[in-house]
């Protein structure tokens, strides 16, 4: 093996101490074992970015595997000479496998192949949800693809102006509030769209992320162009016997998320019934009875997670649909809107599949260059994404209160008479 | 729960590929440069989900009925069938090593019969069946530690806690981040330490942290974003970027209509270029990501600004976008020294003054962000008066406000 050529990181080093794990010393335990110059020279260009304050990557160049327009991000180091080793240091996009369970046995096989064919690092996760394999170079891309695909039936996850990499919460697999087959749907969502996660023909990049419920553990409201949250359209669950439970001080309220700090004995007056957000509940002492006034009830989980023994979502369960979100850039960060109250998702998701095309559709032949989808909506306006391109009926759930501004966009065929007028009509009636 | 989908899951096995041993060789013999279709395989789509559950998450799916956080870090969930499963919740550095992995597989293979998962927030989650397996587990756990002391799995996350740092790359792979994700994550982590492992907060702490306005981190709506910004406008390289640049991409690209197409003489040579009106620069950085003859980054002018009180779910009340509260602190590698003290600050303030159940931004918005300057002791400028787009809609247009500290008669 050539000679390993290690850096001084006084700075970097400081970062070894402390009882948060330490990617420091994991990387440089790393690179001492496997005698690893991409390690040593990264921690060195590290250091540089410490003393300078600045990056020290190049703007990224295009690099992918053939027949895919994304998955793989090219970089390049400004410090060529005192780095060789990361002069090309790319990452490669793995889809991973819906709410990321995994098994050692396809975990240790990745590693094998990335010890051989990259730099050992990665991460787990990217902000998307793809596992991002850290550094490598252009010649071993299409080494890493054959790999993946051959020896791990594993592929690509989305970049650039295409579908991102689905993502989704861990669903019913683990949580008993789910009110959708996440896993399933992010599943088939991804497999259905490859083509649309592969080969970039949007303006811009979409993305679709899947909570379960409103608790919303994926950020799907915040961070995709589709939010689909699971919610139900029927009446909590209650189990009055558990209701009494808690009052009573054998429950921990929350699950025991507040177990290190004496917050007094249980209040279900102030705790649930007070902190409702639509005052739709109430407890009645004598009873020892609760009452949910259903039809009045926003499912904001609140009274659900404070006891989840006693309450648990509906059983006619489906998912809100909603559209828009992105980060800030350029026009200022947008959450999801909400599009279709509820939907009911059972395989194979036709109803939301011609909802996405339909969207898509339009996208594709009205979006500019750049333009999410949100920034759109709010171009053409949501009333007119609603009724003319979705063609779902306006209704007061699309907005948060009614506009109060009166400047109408009338359209000629909605007014009686049309627009045409006579002028010398109107000064029959009206003499200048 | 759809019959078909539980179907699916019992009928999915453990993919047989993975038993077989890696080939480093395979790749190079099955890729031909001069045909590049042979031997290809495209749109496989990821491993299929189902193969990698536990067998007691796959019998019981769809069959949860509750759930209790027994200690910070451990879920015990039980199913209508009666089975039980614990979570145990493990904090991650997210950047890791091949090395971290195999022994994350180690730890599976010995406690979970290899089945392992990661959750959004780059935490991992170890699952057993029982207790007795879950106190060996927790054991070792405590016992894992990098050579200079640091946890390699630290057990928290959970209920009323600080769980992980959501962040993004920063100096270790990005070009375009005004400061450094890692070791800022770290420096925080290390000093937050007590609150991952500990339910003592008002509510669940979300923090999140992005290198550059792009937000990859998507930081906008966490109860504390780490937000790295530029503030010097891009330099233009006149003699590189018409070479490297599309002009009208450029001249597009700034959502502030600040740069237009220009012409120079360089050694009598004509070159097309462009200028920047360097009032109109919110720094945001779109030019240079169009445009790589057209950089940012500064050593001073960069650094991290605070924004807090946004929240996700929508529990009581809400989503809300996290709202600008430090404007600027400079980068302090390797350990941000000001922005943890600042961070620490909010969330001790918080925990004392917060109601149970209270997020960080409910709170600000019961006692009035007025208020909450106030209590964290954090100086008010003008910087956090919003003048860009919808900016009316942050104004204070009633008379309901607190008389706090800031307000001098007149
Ligand atoms: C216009 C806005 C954006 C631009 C120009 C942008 C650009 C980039 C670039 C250049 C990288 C490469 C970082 C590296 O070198 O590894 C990256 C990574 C990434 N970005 Fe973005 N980004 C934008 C917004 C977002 C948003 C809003 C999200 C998510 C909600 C996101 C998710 C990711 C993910 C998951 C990665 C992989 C690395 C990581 O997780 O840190 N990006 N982005
Ligand atoms: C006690 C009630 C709750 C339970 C049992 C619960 C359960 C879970 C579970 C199982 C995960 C992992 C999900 C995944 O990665 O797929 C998770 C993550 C998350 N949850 Fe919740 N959740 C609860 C309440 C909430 C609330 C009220 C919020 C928001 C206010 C929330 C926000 C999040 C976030 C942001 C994550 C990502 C954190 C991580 O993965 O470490 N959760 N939660
Ligand atoms: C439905 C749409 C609206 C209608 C039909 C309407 C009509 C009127 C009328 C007829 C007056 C009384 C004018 C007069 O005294 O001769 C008035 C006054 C006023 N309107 Fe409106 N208006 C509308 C919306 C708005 C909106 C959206 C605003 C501001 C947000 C607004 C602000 C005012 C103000 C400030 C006055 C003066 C009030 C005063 O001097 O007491 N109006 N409006
Ligand atoms: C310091 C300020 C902010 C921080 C730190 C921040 C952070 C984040 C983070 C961490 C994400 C999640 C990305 C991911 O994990 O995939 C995100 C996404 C998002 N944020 Fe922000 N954010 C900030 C400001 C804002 C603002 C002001 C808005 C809107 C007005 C906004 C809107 C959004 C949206 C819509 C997404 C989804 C983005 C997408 O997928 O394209 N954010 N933000
Ligand atoms: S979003 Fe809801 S269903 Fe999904 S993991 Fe979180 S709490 Fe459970
Ligand atoms: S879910 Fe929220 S709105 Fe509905 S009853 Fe419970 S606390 Fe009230
Ligand atoms: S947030 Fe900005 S600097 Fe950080 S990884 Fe994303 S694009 Fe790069
Ligand atoms: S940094 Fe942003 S605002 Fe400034 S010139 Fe570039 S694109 Fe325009």
């Amino acid at each position: 093996m050539a000679d390993i050529k290690k850096h001084d990181t006084p700075m970097v080093d400081e970062l070894k101490g402390g009882p948060w794990p330490s990617f420091v010393d994991d990387i440089y335990s790393y690179a001492e074992k496997h005698q690893k110059q991409a390690c040593f020279d990264l921690m060195g260009q590290l250091e540089l970015s410490y003393k300078h304050k600045e990056t020290h990557w190049k703007h990224g160049g295009i690099v992918g595997v053939f027949g895919y327009g994304g998955g793989v991000i090219g970089r390049y180091s400004d410090q060529q000479d005192k780095f060789p080793a990361i002069w090309a240091f790319h990452t490669v996009r793995v889809n991973q496998p819906a709410s990321k369970w995994y098994h050692s046995s396809a975990l240790r096989k990745l590693c094998e192949m990335w010890d051989h064919r990259g730099s050992g690092m990665l991460n787990t996760h990217g902000s998307t949800g793809d596992l991002v394999l850290l550094g490598t170079v252009t010649e071993q891309l299409e080494p890493i693809f054959f790999d993946l695909t051959h020896q791990m039936n594993m592929d690509l996850g989305g970049s650039g102006s295409n579908l991102r990499t689905p993502s989704c919460c861990v669903g019913k697999a683990r949580c008993e509030w789910s009110c959708i087959d996440t896993q399933a749907l992010c599943y088939d969502l991804t497999m259905t769209y490859q083509d649309e996660l592969h080969r970039p023909a949007f303006p811009y990049k979409f993305k679709f992320k899947i909570s379960g419920c409103p608790n919303d553990c994926v950020a799907a409201i915040a961070r995709a162009d589709l939010s689909i949250i699971g919610t139900w359209i029927d009446d909590i669950r209650i189990d009055q016997e558990a209701v009494r439970a808690y009052v009573g001080g054998e429950l921990k309220p929350n699950a025991g998320a507040h177990s290190d700090r004496d917050w007094g004995p249980f209040d279900i007056q102030k705790e649930v019934i007070d902190l409702c957000p639509t005052q739709c509940m109430h407890w009645d002492e004598k009873e020892k009875k609760l009452y949910i006034n259903n039809k009045e009830c926003n499912r904001c989980m609140h009274c659900i997670n404070v006891m989840p023994e006693a309450l648990r979502p509906g059983t006619d369960t489906g998912a809100t649909i909603l559209m828009g979100a992105k980060a800030p850039i350029l026009d200022g960060a947008q959450l999801s809107t909400v599009i279709v109250p509820f939907m009911r998702l059972e395989p194979p998701y036709d109803n939301l599949k011609e909802l996405i095309e339909k969207t898509w559709d339009f996208w594709m032949e009205n979006g500019k260059n750049r333009e999410r989808l949100g920034e759109l909506i709010q171009r053409i306006g949501l009333n007119r994404f609603i009724v003319d391109v979705l063609g779902l009926k306006p209704i007061p759930q699309h907005v948060r209160e009614p506009r109060s501004n009166p400047y109408v966009f009338w359209k000629e065929e909605e007014v009686e008479g049309g627009w045409d007028r006579d002028v010398a009509e109107f000064r029959k009636r009206h003499p200048a | 729960m759809s019959d078909k989908v539980y179907e699916e899951i019992q009928n999915t096995q453990l993919d047989e590929i993975f038993s077989k041993p890696y080939d480093p060789e395979l790749a190079e013999k099955l890729y031909n440069p001069q045909k590049p279709m042979e031997n290809r395989i495209t749109d496989i789509g990821p491993p299929h989900y189902a193969q990698f559950f536990p067998p007691v998450i796959k019998k019981n799916y769809g069959k949860w009925v509750s759930h209790e956080i027994i200690q910070p870090g451990v879920i015990k969930y039980k199913s209508e069938t009666g089975d039980v499963v614990y979570a145990v919740r493990v904090g991650c550095a997210r950047l890791v090593t091949t090395d971290y992995i195999r022994e994350v597989c180690e730890i599976a293979d010995k406690y979970c019969d290899g089945y392992v998962r990661w959750t959004t927030r780059n935490n991992i989650e170890f699952h057993v069946t029982d207790e007795e397996k879950l106190r060996a587990l927790l054991d070792d756990l405590k016992g894992r530690k990098f050579p200079n002391g640091s946890y390699k799995f630290p057990v928290g996350g959970t209920g009323a806690s600080v769980t992980n740092i959501v962040h993004t790359q920063g100096w270790v792979h990005c070009h375009t981040p005004a400061i450094d994700a890692s070791g800022v994550v770290k420096a925080v982590m290390d000093e937050l330490f007590d609150y991952f492992g500990s339910h003592k907060l008002p509510a669940q702490v979300r923090i999140a942290l992005a290198c550059c306005l792009n937000m990859c981190g998507a930081v906008h709506c966490s109860d504390i974003a780490i937000l790295g910004i530029h503030r010097k406008p891009p330099l233009v390289e006149d003699d590189r970027l018409q070479h490297v640049c599309e002009i009208p991409l450029v001249v597009a690209a700034c959502p502030l209509g600040a740069i237009k197409p220009a012409t120079v003489e360089i050694d009598g040579e004509k070159k097309k270029t462009v200028r920047v009106n360097k009032e109109r620069c919110m720094f945001c950085g779109n030019c240079y990501t169009m445009c790589p003859a057209m950089p940012l980054a500064d050593g001073e002018g960069d650094g991290i600004a605070i924004l807090v009180g946004g929240k996700i779910s929508n529990r009581i009340s809400p989503p809300k976008f996290s709202k600008l509260v430090i404007p600027f602190i400079p980068n302090e590698p390797p350990r941000w020294p000001t922005t943890v003290k600042w961070i620490k600050k909010i969330l001790e303030t918080y925990a004392q003054h917060a109601r149970k159940y209270e997020r960080l931004g409910e709170w600000a918005e019961r006692i009035g962000w007025e208020r909450f300057f106030e209590l964290c002791e954090i100086p008010f400028t003008e910087k956090s008066i919003d003048d860009y787009r919808l900016a009316y809609d942050t104004y204070r247009t009633s008379l309901h406000f607190k008389f706090t500290s800031h307000v001098e008669p007149m």
